[in-house]
């Protein structure tokens, strides 16, 4: 299983993912954006920070990014992709993954540990985390309000794509409709969430929960599974 | 070829949270101001377009509107001709 992360000018998570896919047991390469190849990898993540200093929309510049070309090609083979926080608005800005980020309705830039309740155990994301348990890990953003029109919204929860929420205590952190923190798109393999399971990788961090969702994914590419 | 400059506004669609509008609301009155309300903060993107014509010129920018400076999701936009005097030809420029 190999995992390739997304280097974009003002990434800043990108070396903890790579260190939290090796914990996992993936072997771990950069991928640069402006070099248009995946070095085969089976995931690629974008990781979280502040692409293109999140000017003009958080995300949006980077989906232009020529290597994004190469990400939408692989999803669209069936191929796994991870956006987190940025990344995820990244995913979201590229349309790869439903809805919008907007500006968090505290009006501040939320930095805490949240708990997330996982809604499908059945999906490459999440199938090595253990029924019942719910997810400690950080959000770190100051745009994760997930926002959908409603009728949208009811077709992705009918269809069984929303996979985290924020639960309590901690509780809903940005104001996102039905608590949604990370949905996936039709196919089930490509998963945006604003929370930080790199974050999350180690004991020492203050949780190893998000090793969970790398595990999950390590174990799929493993053993291919299909859509 | 010719010049043609545009402005394009972006505004959140109504309905859809402003924080930002919501924040500048708030810190009115420490301005002494209590008549101000429903402030919605959006942005104005101006560029110039290079093409032979006026209907190519604006075709890009609705284009670029409606991919990059907005995300028609969550927002609305204009586009509208400014500075038509200054629209002059690269040639005459030269």
């Amino acid at each position: 299983m190999r995992v390739g992360v997304v280097v974009f000018p003002g990434s800043n998570c990108d070396r903890d993912a790579l260190h939290a896919s090796r914990l996992a047991g993936a072997d771990a390469v950069s991928l640069w954006h402006e070099t248009p190849d995946l070095r085969g990898a089976d995931l690629v993540i974008l990781p979280g920070g502040f692409a293109y200093g999140d000017y003009l929309r958080a995300g949006v510049l980077a989906r232009f990014s020529p290597i994004m070309a190469k990400v939408r090609e692989h999803a669209a083979r069936g191929g796994l992709v991870l956006g987190i926080c940025n990344g995820f608005q990244v995913l979201a800005e590229a349309g790869l993954v439903p809805g919008a980020l907007l500006r968090n309705a505290s009006l501040r830039f939320e930095h805490r540990w949240v708990r997330l309740s996982v809604e499908r155990r059945d999906t490459p994301f999440t199938r090595a985390v253990p029924a019942g348990m719910s997810l400690r890990m950080p959000v770190a953003h100051g745009e994760g309000c997930y926002y959908l029109p409603e009728d949208d919204l009811a077709r992705l929860e009918a269809s069984g794509r929303v996979l985290f929420r924020y639960a309590e205590p901690e509780g809903n952190p940005n104001g996102s409709l039905h608590d949604i923190a990370g949905v996936m798109d039709s196919g089930g393999r490509v998963c945006g969430l604003m929370p930080h399971p790199e974050r999350a990788s180690e004991a020492l961090l203050g949780s190893d929960d998000g090793l969970l969702l790398l595990r999950s994914l390590v174990e799929s590419g493993a053993v291919g599974m299909p859509a | 070829m010719a010049s043609y400059r545009y402005a394009v506004s972006v505004m959140p669609k109504p309905g859809i949270l402003d924080p930002q509008g919501r924040a500048v609301e708030q810190s009115l009155p420490h301005l002494g101001v209590d008549s101000v309300h429903a402030v919605r903060v959006g942005r104005r993107v101006e560029l110039t377009v290079e093409s032979p014509d006026e209907h190519a010129a604006r075709s890009v920018v609705d284009r670029l509107a409606g991919e990059l400076f907005a995300n028609p999701l969550i927002e609305e936009w204009r586009v509208e001709a400014v500075g038509a005097a200054s629209s002059v030809r690269s040639a005459e420029r030269a």
